[in-house]
């Protein structure tokens, strides 16, 4: 069942030329003549000078689901800015719809890893939604009936509805994310980034999630990229996987990427995927060797092990 | 009731010019703060706004020595003040404190040299006093439309950046993804949260100017759980305290056998008062709302 383990801890990426063959073949199915809602040509993003990417470049179609994967530091959260022009300074080109990102920004529903909601902040799930759909409009809100419906909309497609009228600070972390995921919704995107979206929700949201947005992709023909570190949820969903690693990207389909071997590489730790009754499941595979246990355990050098507890 | 009220609020009390004044400047300081005070709360901005109160007095007593309207001075020194403060990163948390610290000790620096002349120089005795706490009643009346327009602008500024502000008090990153530049409503905010630290330094002095700005809005965020309302609420709240203020130091006149006590000090007091009452009232709201939403979340969600 288990197909592979692998205990090597450090690795390259994945043999690139390759895989972005197959990233290529992998587009000629959609309708071939349609123009690619996304288009990420020859991404490069430093800063300073460093360089955090380095020739991404990927294409999205309407409708297609697509993971966005890679260990901490790989940069996920910056491909994804540079999608929603708030980056600075990439060099490259990246067309949503054929506009540069500062011109599409009504087309891209973006949702951030991190928000910290003061808890005192005077705002209800149901305003911080209305943001998202006129938030950067300038002027006061006239009421009307079809954002309202718009908002309730987002909300219900989150089933956010319960706690729509709570302050936003006063809510659990996994509700605080349906809610911006709800902001995002909210202005009927195109295309959906979403960053670690899953990771406060509990089993049944995050599958629900994932259905949502199985659904959005399939009825409406919005395209999903995403990010997740468990994509166990995700995995009967995604069309597609990009994965980043050493600043590089490449694509592949589902079945190539998500293997023991290629994921193991990707995140330089042992990952074994198991099949089992027609579903796949990602698992760290504890029973291999563990590349650096050893140097928490060191009993014997008291300096060293006070620096760790420190 | 009614009757009461009204036989309390004396004709006189409305007829006096100085009266007539007062309200109208201390009127739209309060509404200008209330509205400005709830972004500089949520923002974090506080300090720098009682800081910008502290600076403004080195326009005030500028404007004594120079004769100009002290509206002007408070406002261009203020203006000046938040333009040094964007200049030393007050938006970033870290550096917040410093920048805030350092514009306000160069600040007072010059607002003492400045004060220190005019009662060196001028006949002006009552300036300190005036410049740091105020004297509603004392205002000229010439001032009375120029304090109006200061605030109808800082209104209308207000009222068109309204959506953008609060995304970016929420969160700048959601904010510039919609593309709103979090640098550049920084810079506008600073410079509202300028106009409104004027005004009320004009009413009720530069020192007590963020009473007026912090009080109202910090006492109707803790009520309030929507951005319109935590603002109506702040603007209710203030222009309670300086009416209620004005009236009360007018009265006590009489109360006092005729020692009437500052305005200023009402106004700070009824503020507080009222900021001390939203404790209680606050528990008394909260404790409402969490259950039945756990309730029904944890049941009804399927
Ligand atoms: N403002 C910044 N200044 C300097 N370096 C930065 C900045 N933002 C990100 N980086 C660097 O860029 C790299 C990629 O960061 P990024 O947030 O994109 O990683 P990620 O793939 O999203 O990781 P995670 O899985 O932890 O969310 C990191 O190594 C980080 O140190
Ligand atoms: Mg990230």
């Amino acid at each position: 069942m288990i197909q592979q383990r692998n205990g090597e801890r450090r690795v390259h990426m994945p043999k690139f030329e390759e895989s972005s063959k197959v990233a290529l073949a992998a587009d000629v199915p959609g309708p071939a003549t349609e123009q690619p809602l996304l288009a990420v040509d020859d991404l490069t993003v430093k800063i300073g000078t460093r360089v955090l990417l380095q020739g991404v470049s990927f294409t999205l179609s309407p409708g297609e689901f697509c993971g966005l994967i890679g260990e901490n530091g790989a940069g996920k959260t910056t491909l994804l800015r540079s999608l929603v022009g708030t980056q600075p300074s990439p060099h490259g080109c990246v067309k949503v719809c054929g506009f540069p990102p500062s011109r599409a920004r009504g087309m891209v529903g973006y949702v951030p890893q991190k928000i910290n909601f003061a808890p005192d902040l005077p705002l209800r799930v149901c305003d911080l939604v209305q943001l998202g759909c006129d938030g950067h409009r300038l002027g006061p809100r006239w009421f009307s009936r079809k954002s309202s419906e718009a908002v309730s909309r987002a909300l219900a497609a989150v089933g956010a509805e319960q706690f729509a009228k709570q302050r936003i600070g006063e809510l659990s972390g996994g509700q605080q994310q349906r809610a911006v995921i709800a902001h995002a919704l909210a202005r009927q995107p195109r295309l959906l980034l979403l960053d670690e979206p899953l990771a406060n929700l509990d089993f049944k949201s995050a599958n629900e999630l994932a259905r949502l947005l199985g659904h959005l992709t399939r009825e409406h023909g919005i395209a999903v990229l995403i990010t997740a570190h468990d994509m166990n949820p995700l995995l009967s969903l995604m069309d597609r996987v990009v994965y980043l690693a050493g600043g590089r990207a490449a694509c592949g389909s589902v079945e190539e990427v998500i293997q023991s071997e290629s994921l193991s590489r990707l995140y330089g730790y042992p990952v074994a995927v198991i099949k089992h009754s027609g579903r796949i499941m990602i698992v760290p595979d504890t029973e291999g060797p563990q590349p650096d246990e050893a140097c928490y355990m060191e009993p014997s050098n008291g300096r060293n092990r006070e620096r760790i507890t420190k | 009731m009614m009757g009461w009220f009204l036989s309390v609020l004396h004709c006189e009390f409305l007829r006096s010019g100085p009266v007539d004044t007062a309200l109208l400047v201390g009127g739209s300081a309060a509404v200008v703060c209330a509205v400005i005070g709830v972004f500089t709360v949520l923002r974090g901005h506080a300090f720098a706004g009682h800081a910008l109160g502290d600076v403004s007095s080195a326009g005030g007593s500028a404007s004594f020595l120079a004769g100009i309207s002290p509206l002007a001075g408070f406002l261009g020194i203020a203006a000046l003040a938040a333009l040094a403060l964007e200049f030393l990163g007050v938006r970033k948390v870290r550096e917040q404190d410093v920048a805030t610290g350092i514009v306000l000790g160069a600040g007072l620096g010059l607002s003492a040299l400045f004060l220190y002349f005019d009662i060196t120089t001028t006949s002006t005795t009552g300036a300190a006093v005036t410049v740091m706490f105020g004297s509603m009643f004392a205002l000229s009346s010439s001032i009375k439309w120029p304090a109006i327009i200061v605030a109808c602008l800082a209104l209308v500024a207000m009222g068109l950046l309204y959506r953008p502000l609060i995304l970016s008090v929420v969160d700048p990153e959601l904010a510039s993804t919609r593309g709103i530049s979090n640098h550049w409503i920084g810079v506008v905010h600073l410079l509202m949260l300028a106009m409104a630290v004027a005004l009320a330094a004009l009413s009720v002095g530069s020192v007590l100017a963020s009473a007026l700005l912090i009080g109202p809005a910090a006492a109707s965020i803790r009520l309030s759980r929507r951005p319109t309302v935590a603002i109506l609420g702040a603007v209710i709240i203030g222009l309670l305290a300086v009416w209620g203020g004005v009236w009360m130091a007018y009265e006590s006149y009489y109360w006092f056998s005729g020692n009437s006590w500052p305005v200023s000090f009402f106004v700070v007091a009824i503020i507080f008062i009222i900021y001390l009452l939203t404790i209680p009232l606050k528990y008394l709201t909260g404790r409402k709302t969490p259950v039945p939403v756990a309730v029904q979340h944890a049941t009804g969600a399927s």
